[in-house]
């Protein structure tokens, strides 16, 4: 509330301490929360106060002690470390991003507290040792794409954690070293809502498992692993029929003690169920099973299931209320036309490759355009094709404006528009001009600066940005670097961007999150320059071990309170 | 529909990803030495079969039906380049490979085999997901009736002593006992600097005694396979066929273990280089 006529610092009535605590206690929107701090410094008090979340994008951006200094009352954490790109084996194992100094910190800051989110971050055994028997109070552990772990960690936590309601392990490194971690849950804790444990290679005993379904009264989500028969799956419906999420095992092999009916009878008894996952393998046989808690779906991922076009039809004519789908390639197009035809509340897809490298199997740029005829409302799209054209792409941005994440990923790099010839300018082009809403962007395929010219001029949203293989000179990054003023995220690989390209968005590096860079044309120099420029920026170059010493290959530079980073191992310079 | 591809199971760093067209890269991912090993690889000494890797520095060209090694589902996050050395290769731990090696464009049925090089950590996929299809096949039939994918896929595991992990391959994707044996070679010769030797005359179908004495002969390796009823088989005995439809997985058999496998009759191979 500002009145640029009044100086009179005392024109708005200060409310009372109590009434504000109260209310903001009750503001759990971490944007809004951010905006509260800014008002005064007593607002900026009683909001770290009352903060019970925090969200941690970027761990090294800040300490664990620096954030428990300023917020005493946390009980849920969530943290991300490593780059995204670790995910594809970018970043060097022993790279960081360890959990262990962040719990060190909460044993005294936050000894309540309750959940714990972790993505990319690196954890051991111990540290979940550490975890569970530390912290009294505490119910909640998600880790996505972390590693480090095994088995032996997720039985501490089964063991001492007594409040436990939710253990979230999904497409993790984690070394399922067998045992029977299951079974270390204690036989008094029914206080189980969420269980995914879809990411472990080893077979769990059927009895525990049974064991502890049957006694989580509150059990909502249950993820089991590929191990898990139809007939045990069948089973735990059959106690668990509340269950909103359900991710199955294998979905094939002989149904022993029952048949296909008793199988979709206990389907039909699970009204709630709204997402449903795993298929590993699934028979046709069974699938007919599903067509009761299909109507009743939002979420359907069949992306590990090898399925074709008219097999995938089948099950869709059952799913009219879907919003999101995520399938394998192997439908084909044919198979996301039946999408188009039978989703039509869809607003997220994605679509996997089964097959990166075979060019004669997947989907086309016509799947595409199938899909965004008939989902109109479609603002989420992963697409990964082995070709595509400029004019497909343009026509989807005319069907649906509303895409918020764009993520396209022709999969042979530098692959031109397979009908014309042509860069895949005019195609990303297109997007940015019609989606105004668009967040989140991958681009692929023949690019010129051109494609980044369009970016810079149009995507004024743009949060994040991957580009790979793309590009002429550093023209095109600097159309970017200065054009975006919301990105946050921008992470490059195998482009013909170099120093100049690095250091023309001096500004814009402090606004965003983090910036990586790999195989393109930075020098050592120029990432000096950048870090003598920018005191609050860590300019991390990760070394090769032989290679030219002047060249920077793998560049990681992200804003920071911390200072540079103290746990950095050997090939991780900081300039 | 989606070509039969060979499984690599464990979907990490092995260096025998290639590409869509015709070639095969002996697997190794621990050494730069690999495509200089020829002299020493593992043959098994199946019918058909001739060691005839110099053709073209260090990788034969394969037959066509778009054989590739590997990478149907999981493929590898090594650069390599055919024709020449590659950059550092990952090693079994999933280190990190740098350097992209583009390879010329791919050739059918050419004197020069090339290969697409694979890229690391491209196309975008976490690793998770890469080595769940790797291991996740679709079975042969069974569970895939009145399926409009790709039918026509017989997936094997195939297991070899001493290696530290395992390998599926299509048997649908061969057409004789002779192409198979030199898949088999190129996969596991990573495993063997090999005592292994073969002799044989392309096109064969079936495996000759005296061909098997050449392979007991001067090999330590023996292919065996697991039929319908459970029983381990000596590779060759029957007709391409009727083994097809009857087995189940195979193994590479070695030393003392192979004893006893085969026949042990004397003859000298008239087909013995």
């Amino acid at each position: 509330m500002t009145d640029s006529g009044s100086t009179d610092p005392t024109r708005i009535p200060s409310l009372p301490e109590v009434f504000l605590k109260r209310t903001f206690s009750l503001i759990n929107s971490t944007s809004d929360r951010n905006s509260l701090s800014l008002v005064c410094k007593d607002w900026y008090n009683y909001e770290r106060l009352t903060r019970r979340h925090v969200s941690i994008r970027n761990c090294y951006a800040v300490s664990p002690e620096i954030v428990a200094a300023r917020f005493p009352a946390i009980r849920s954490v969530s943290l991300k470390g490593k780059p995204r790109f670790s995910d594809f084996n970018l970043v060097p194992e022993e790279w960081g991003a360890d959990v262990q100094p962040w719990l060190s910190v909460f044993v005294t800051a936050y000894p309540l507290l309750e959940e714990l989110r972790l993505k990319r971050m690196s954890v051991c055994d111990d540290s979940l040792e550490f975890l569970a028997m530390n912290f009294d109070a505490f119910k909640a552990l998600s880790m996505l794409s972390c590693d480090g772990f095994s088995t032996i960690g997720l039985e501490a936590i089964a063991t001492h954690c007594k409040n436990l309601t939710e253990l979230d392990i999904q497409e993790n490194g984690v070394a399922d070293v067998g045992g029977d971690w299951l079974g270390f849950f204690p036989e008094n804790l029914t206080s189980l809502e969420v269980l995914n444990f879809a990411n472990l290679g080893n077979e769990v005993s059927f009895d525990v498992l049974e064991s502890l379904v049957s006694r989580s009264k509150s059990l909502r989500v249950l993820k089991v692993n590929q191990k898990v028969s139809l007939d045990q799956l069948r089973k735990l419906l059959v106690l668990a029929p509340q269950l909103t999420e359900l991710g199955t095992g294998t979905f094939s092999g002989d149904l022993v003690s029952s048949s296909v009916n008793e199988l979709e009878s206990a389907f039909s008894k699970c009204g709630n169920l709204q997402t449903l996952s795993g298929f590993w393998d699934p028979s046709l046989l069974y699938i007919p099973a599903l067509y009761p808690v299909c109507g009743g779906l939002t979420f359907l991922n069949l992306s590990y299931s090898v399925l074709g076009a008219d097999e995938l039809e089948q099950i869709l004519t059952h799913c009219k209320r879907l919003t999101r789908l995520w399938v394998l390639d192997t439908v084909g197009d044919k198979g996301l036309e039946a999408v188009g035809s039978h989703c039509p509340l869809l607003e997220e897809l994605r679509v996997y490759p089964d097959d990166p490298l075979d060019q004669q199997s997947g989907v086309s740029e016509s799947g595409l355009v199938a899909v965004s005829n008939g989902c109109p409302k479609l603002h989420y799209i992963l697409y990964f094709c082995q070709r595509m054209t400029n004019a497909a792409v343009v026509t989807v941005a005319q069907n649906c404006p509303d895409f918020t994440h764009f993520r396209l990923c022709i999969m042979k790099p530098h692959e031109p528009d397979y009908l014309t010839n042509e860069p895949m300018d005019e195609a990303f082009g297109a997007i940015v001009k019609t989606c105004v809403n668009l967040q989140r962007l991958s681009v692929s395929g023949l690019l010129t600066d051109l494609a980044f010219e369009y970016i810079g001029k149009y995507a004024k949203n743009l949060e994040t940005l991957s580009v790979a293989f793309a590009g002429n000179s550093d023209a095109g990054m600097e159309y970017v670097m200065r054009g975006c003023p919301k990105l946050k995220r921008l992470e490059i690989r195998d482009c013909p961007f170099g120093d100049s390209a690095l250091l023309s968005g001096l500004s814009q590096c402090e606004s965003m999150r983090s910036l990586w860079m790999s195989a393109c044309n930075l020098t050592m120099n120029g990432c000096k320059k950048l870090a003598q420029e920018k005191a609050m920026l860590n300019v991390e170059v990760i070394k090769d071990e032989d290679g030219d010493d002047s060249l920077a290959n793998k560049v990681y530079v992200y804003r920071t309170v911390a200072g540079p980073r103290k746990d950095a191992p050997p090939f991780v310079v900081t300039l | 529909m989606s070509v039969p591809l060979e499984h690599d199971y464990i979907g990490l760093s092995d260096a025998s990803r290639s590409s869509v067209e015709s070639s095969n890269i002996s697997s190794d991912s621990e050494t730069n030495n690999v495509l200089n090993l020829k002299a020493t690889e593992l043959s098994l000494g199946l019918p058909g079969f001739s060691k005839n890797f110099e053709e073209n520095g260090c990788c034969t060209k394969f037959e066509p039906k778009n054989f590739m090694l590997g990478a149907k589902r999981g493929f590898s996050d090594v650069n390599l380049d055919v024709n020449g050395g590659f950059e550092k290769v990952q090693g079994l731990k999933g280190d990190l490979v740098d350097g992209v090696v583009k390879v010329g464009e791919e050739k059918k049925k050419d004197a020069v085999p090339s290969a697409k090089a694979q890229v690391v950590g491209w196309p975008p996929i976490r690793s998770f997901r890469k080595n769940t299809m790797a291991t996740n096949v679709s079975k042969n039939g069974d569970a895939r009736e009145g399926s409009s994918g790709s039918g026509g896929c017989l997936y094997v595991k195939v297991s070899m002593d001493g290696a530290p992990y395992l390998r599926k391959i299509d048997l649908k994707v061969y057409h004789n006992y002779a192409e198979l044996s030199k898949a088999l070679e190129k996969m596991f010769s990573c495993f063997t600097l090999g005592q292994c030797t073969s002799n044989g005359v392309r096109g064969r179908e079936g495996l000759s005694e005296s061909n098997l004495k050449d392979l007991l002969h001067g090999s330590e390796c023996v292919l065996t396979y697991e039929d319908k009823d459970g029983d381990w088989m000596l590779v060759g005995d029957v007709p391409w066929e009727m083994f097809i439809d009857s087995c189940k997985r195979l193994r590479i058999m070695k030393g003392s273990e192979a004893i006893g496998l085969a026949p042990r009759s004397v003859d000298k191979g008239k087909n013995r280089n």
